[in-house]
């Protein structure tokens, strides 16, 4: 069966519609990315970036123990970042939407989006002022005579994680309470009318249907995490380095780009991994 | 119908006005010339930067870099005659020889008699006996630390920073050049003859720094911590992490130990492919000149020694006190140049430096 005139007129229209959108991808991802790949199996001979095929910078990826730990740790704080921001957003996002009256939700939401509204690296240096040992959490369980000596937390893997942790729950919340709201209540209705408990219902019914909203804001705090360099950079103490500073440390003073695009596309493919293995929940469609 | 009238003579005045400001305006804007300077933050403080801007009805646009590194893929991703004055790591200005950037400058244009001897450094600024850039500033890698809260006396010697006795109260400057430098010197290694074979010694003494120190950080968070209290020493740091500070934060001081210190410097130079070598030229006399030197030396981004030795008639007491003007003589004796590293050392060094940031 041929396509219709107007069948073809439409495909025609359709193309047209997605023609900026693609090129726009193209020029500005798909190219620069192209770019960015070829670069990694260069290499730097002495001074000079010689445009040889080679995987030598994979190769040293994975023989220099301290260039891999940069992605060990990196995966280390992201997972533990996801994982208590899902904890604490969840019962958030859970009461936002249950027990905050509904006209005061809108109040909620954006109270728990405010810390998105001040710059990311000023926001950090908060943190630190608050953190740091002569900080207000210090100060106060100093006073409050719960500690004799400062606590350490920040200049480490606390302090970045707190920082992060800070940032990612607001995120979630949103995903998860965007779920929440979209649940009709007969689900919890017929789950008591067969007999179960509230736990049960929310074990059972509430959260396998609210996944969607969780893995949504798991992957983009995945992908927003293990990318970042600002967090560890400021709060981190740089007594270990995540990949992103790894990769910050090729350019800085030596100029390797080559090296620092083979780390970049490491941290590109698990990247796509974590997208492979949420993908199943971040479908645009409803099935 | 009259309104009408009136308005359009109004437009039409209103219309040729804005078309003759428009026509004029290029004109009166082109009248000031313009400058394009890769540099370091110093070099952003207005003081500095706006006697010769008024002097010489200029704008100079700054650009703020840090690391050469960065400042190379900043000059690879311009066009030739984007950029016309450069100022660099002194000891990285062989490099941008080589890369065939930087214009001669005639040597008698530029104070060079008046630069304390020992920042001269011809062997860097200089080849073939020409001159491609000029020493404008320079300082030590040394330690800087709260005098309230550690014992002063204990600062004249490099072993503290690997002892415990200031364990979880040191920061140490995030930049593997001068601190594998000042690790050598502290065990005794020159920086001149600083070869791949001396690094595992280096790094021992590294890792044993690490195991002490509370936090590893650039500068920012260095001055941060050290003024604030997070940590009483910063290995590394100088008179320009701490002189800047001098008025409001007296307890903070530096001092160069009997092991020695490292000596950095800053180096300015004109690009090749500068349109306005004339201009350039005049920029950097101007920053060389007495004058000049010392505004650059008490910079609000940080304060260091200027390289021209007379811009001490131009610096206060208090401010020549904050940068030890009179020690200068012993100071410079007891400090050593950063390694001059080919491309290979540079490399081990930096994976020395990683491996210990990653312990």
């Amino acid at each position: 069966m041929t396509a219709t005139a107007y069948e073809r007129a439409e495909r025609r229209k359709a193309w047209a519609f997605a023609l900026p959108a693609l090129l726009w991808t193209g020029f500005f991802f798909l190219v620069p990315f192209a770019y960015m790949a070829a670069i990694s199996f260069w290499t730097r001979q002495g001074r000079e970036i010689v445009a040889t095929w080679t995987l030598d910078n994979y190769v040293a990826f994975f023989e220099k123990a301290h260039l891999f730990k940069g992605l060990v740790v990196s995966l280390e704080i992201t997972a533990a970042v996801t994982v208590i921001s899902i904890l604490l957003a969840y019962p958030l996002a859970w009461i936002i939407a249950e027990r905050v009256p509904k006209k005061w939700q809108r109040f909620a939401l954006i109270m728990a989006i405010l810390p998105f509204w001040t710059s990311y690296v000023v926001r950090s240096y908060s943190w630190l002022l608050v953190l740091s040992k002569g900080g207000v959490v210090n100060q106060a369980l100093l006073w409050l005579g719960v500690i004799a000596e400062p606590l350490e937390l920040s200049a480490n893997r606390i302090g970045t994680i707190i920082g992060f942790v800070h940032f990612f729950v607001m995120l979630l919340t949103l995903t998860i309470y965007a779920n929440l709201i979209q649940l009709s209540p007969n689900y919890r209705r017929a789950a008591a009318d067969l007999g179960a408990n509230a736990f049960q219902t929310f074990w059972f019914v509430v959260l396998p249907l609210t996944l969607p909203g969780i893995m949504v804001g798991a992957f983009l705090t995945f992908v927003l995490c293990i990318g970042d360099y600002i967090t560890p950079q400021i709060l981190g103490g740089n007594n270990e380095l995540v990949l992103p500073q790894v990769i910050m440390l090729q350019l800085g003073r030596r100029a390797d780009f080559p090296m620092a695009a083979a780390l970049s596309l490491v941290l590109m493919v698990v990247v796509t991994l974590a997208y492979i293995a949420c993908a199943r929940w971040l479908k645009m469609e409803r099935t | 119908m009259m309104t009408k009238t009136v308005s359009s003579g109004f437009s039409r005045r209103m219309l040729l006005a804005t078309a003759a400001v428009l026509v004029l305006a290029p004109a009166g804007a082109q009248a000031q010339d313009e400058l394009n300077a890769l540099v370091w933050c110093d070099h952003t403080d207005p003081a500095l930067v706006e006697p010769f801007e008024k002097a010489n009805n200029v704008k100079v646009n700054l650009k703020e870099y840090e690391g050469t590194g960065a400042a190379i893929s900043i000059i690879e991703q311009s066009r030739p005659g984007d950029w016309d004055v450069l100022v660099i790591d002194a000891v990285d200005v062989p490099r941008a020889i080589d890369m065939d950037i930087l214009s001669e400058m005639p040597a008698d244009k530029l104070p060079l008699g008046d630069l304390f001897p020992e920042v001269r450094m011809e062997e860097t600024t200089t080849k073939d006996g020409k001159v491609y850039a000029v020493t404008e500033k320079f300082g030590y890698n040394t330690i800087s630390f709260d005098k309230t809260k550690v014992d002063p006396a204990d600062m004249d010697d490099l072993s503290v920073i690997w002892s415990d006795k200031y364990k979880g109260r040191i920061a140490l400057y995030d930049y593997y050049l001068p601190m594998v430098g000042l690790t050598g010197v502290g065990i005794g290694k020159k920086t001149a003859d600083l070869k791949q074979e001396d690094l595992p010694a280096i790094k021992e003494k590294l890792f044993e720094m690490k195991k002490v120190a509370r936090q590893v950080s650039d500068v920012v968070a260095s001055q941060t911590a050290l003024a604030t209290g997070e940590v009483d020493i910063v290995v590394g740091g100088g008179e320009w992490l701490t002189a800047g500070l001098s008025g409001e934060k007296p307890n903070l001081d530096w001092t160069i130990p009997k092991q020695g210190a490292l000596r950095w410097a800053q180096s300015i130079g004109v690009f090749k492919d500068s349109e306005k070598q004339d201009l350039a030229l005049k920029f950097v006399q101007y920053i060389v000149s007495p004058e000049g030197q010392a505004r650059l030396a008490t910079s609000s981004c940080y304060w260091a020694m200027p390289a021209n030795a007379k811009a001490g008639e131009h610096l206060t007491d208090p401010q020549k006190a904050a940068l030890r003007w009179d020690k200068q003589p012993e100071y410079l004796k007891n400090s050593q140049l950063y390694p001059v590293a080919d491309a290979d050392m540079d490399a081990a060094m930096q994976d020395v430096w990683t491996e210990m940031l990653q312990q």
